[in-house]
């Protein structure tokens, strides 16, 4: 009897486990799969399931210049935005991890911050402060913008590859009579590579997709390609919109196998 | 202590953190402290000081309702993250090699692809000829198409799948600190799954859990791109509300104001959520 009761209740539990855990996996993989087949539609409109397929949407996208110039700033902005934040998020991250003074940790609050906090809020701010330092905007002020609500990512995962360094290497160095910045050089920043790496990866990822703060800091001259998509949708279910998002999920999908065997990434993010 | 008086090989000095702790007091400080200066003006023209703004949002019953509304579809979405995220990530943490490689794949591409890319695949399954409405009208269920999009219920589930894997990350993480033991021992003990399932995983991974339902939290309240294309016109949310006062009625010291209280109602379930972490961490290393 009791067994009996046992055996139902575990079978429950896997029976609820596995229906959920699907659940979320159709959930996470449905989305993706529907843009890909729907971009190799024949017909005018994103009705599923397409009522025939070809290549006509990508070929389209040949000479959309519009796209292409906002695809072309989005790159230069999430480069820009990418590198200084490496410059300044390693070495931030290379002061305040394993140190456990007050100052340390405010710093680290501070610069983890722009995570929760709205960053459609800090866009209009520096709307504000730009135009009251009589900055009018430019593909500079969109890599100040970005840095600030991506160098978090690089601080979280440089910081999180420092915890994992083991301390004897480093004065084991020292003993040997290797200088502190020689020590940097050849043993800490090697260790933390693959940390800094796929750091910089999210950063340039989320610099690229960023809404919130480029809706304030661009004007026509400096489109981004998640803005033009995004106005793209909302005056018109435009089909090329879907071959834009094809292609973006295939280069995501390379990226991210790469950044996986080159720098771990999914350990990396946890 | 001995370390004290040894040459510090193992830090770096703080000083070093000096030109991101200047940026960030040059262009994330400023620009806020900025912000709050122009909220504190009376009319869009800035010529009187007053804290008139917050008066008119406060006292208007539609702004507090877009304030509350934004506030609530934050819980929902972090609970409907919470229910299918944790299943996820204890199937993953008893999944084989190759099994959880392609799980984190599944996990990570939405976390990197496009918003915007994953907001555009909500409009094709929930459209008039989408997926949902096909397969429905296929199955002989509905005779004219369900109105999916631009619905609250369509946009909890769209955001959902847009931040989950904010959810399964920190998961994953809490699951793969529990101890295995624990569980053959409450087992053992005469517990059954359910049992162990609430009275020790849960427990144990309530730190994950609160840094998952944090994350997913503040990302859903301000997902101004999902919000817009898959809530539509008809519903307003906060980010929403402060784009159209900033950039269509160029009521900057409205939208200032609108943004603040957003910032501090955020920055107190910000609070609230660390201030249940600590607690939640205290009690799991008792």
């Amino acid at each position: 009897m009791t067994r009996q009761r046992s055996s139902l209740e575990a079978v429950s539990f896997h029976v609820t486990m596995w229906v959920l855990a699907a659940s979320c996996f159709l959930l996470l993989v449905l989305p993706t799969l529907v843009v890909i087949i729907v971009s190799f539609t024949s017909g005018f409109s994103l009705k599923f399931p397409p009522p025939g397929y070809s290549f006509r949407w990508y070929s389209a996208l040949l000479d959309a210049w519009q796209l292409h110039f906002a695809a072309a700033n989005s790159l230069k902005v999430a480069a820009g935005t990418t590198g200084l934040s490496v410059l300044l998020g390693v070495a931030a991250s290379l002061a305040i991890a394993r140190s456990e003074t007050w100052k340390a940790r405010v710093l680290d609050s501070l610069f983890m911050s722009p995570l929760v906090l709205p960053a459609l809020a800090f866009g209009l701010a520096a709307l504000m402060f730009f135009s009251v330092m009589g900055l009018s905007v430019s593909p500079l002020t969109l890599v100040i913008g970005h840095v600030v609500v991506c160098v978090p990512y690089v601080v979280r995962t440089t910081v999180a590859a420092l915890a994992q360094l083991n301390p004897a290497l480093l004065e084991s160095s020292a003993s040997l009579g290797a200088s502190n910045f020689y020590t940097l050089r050849r043993i800490t920043l090697p260790l933390i590579a693959p940390g800094i790496m796929a750091g910089a990866f999210i950063a340039f990822m989320s610099s690229f997709d960023n809404v919130p703060v480029s809706l304030f800091l661009r004007d026509a001259r400096t489109d981004m390609l998640p803005i033009r998509m995004w106005q793209d949708l909302e005056g018109k279910l435009d089909v090329t919109i879907a071959a834009v998002s094809g292609v973006m999920i295939a280069i995501t999908i390379a990226a991210l196998v790469i950044m996986e065997r080159v720098a771990g990434l999914s350990r990396r993010l946890r | 202590m001995a370390t004290a008086t040894r040459p510090n090989t193992t830090t770096y000095e703080l000083k070093l953190a000096l030109p991101l702790a200047l940026f960030f007091c040059a262009f994330f400080l400023a620009p806020l402290a900025i912000l709050f200066f122009v909220s504190l003006h009376t009319d869009p023209s800035m010529s009187k000081m007053g804290v008139a703004q917050y008066w008119k949002f406060l006292s208007d019953p539609f702004s507090i309702g877009v304030l509350l509304r934004t506030l609530w579809i934050g819980v929902e979405v972090s609970v409907l993250c919470l229910l299918l995220g944790l299943p996820m990530a204890w199937i993953y943490m008893r999944a084989s090699g190759w099994m959880q490689s392609v799980l984190m794949l599944v996990v990570l591409l939405p976390l990197l692809t496009s918003v915007v890319v994953r907001t555009f695949a909500w409009i094709v399954i929930l459209g008039r000829q989408g997926i949902v409405n096909s397969t429905l009208f296929a199955l002989g269920f509905i005779e004219t198409p369900l109105r999916l999009l631009y619905t609250e219920s369509g946009m909890i589930v769209a955001l959902a799948q847009v931040q989950m894997p904010l959810m399964v990350l920190p998961l994953v993480t809490a699951l793969s600190r529990l101890d295995p033991n624990l569980l053959d021992a409450s087992a053992a003990l005469g517990a059954g799954q359910w049992r162990t399932f609430s009275k020790v995983v849960l427990p144990l991974t309530l730190p994950g859990i609160i840094a998952g339902c944090l994350l997913t939290y503040a990302a859903s309240i301000t997902a101004f791109i999902t919000q817009t294309l898959v809530g539509g016109g008809q519903m307003l949310f906060m980010p929403m509300y402060i784009y159209q006062q900033s950039s269509t009625l160029n009521n900057w010291p409205f939208a200032a104001a609108i943004s603040i209280i957003f910032l501090c109602a955020v920055l107190a379930v910000v609070s609230l959520f660390n201030a249940l972490g600590r607690l939640s961490s205290g009690y799991t290393h008792s």
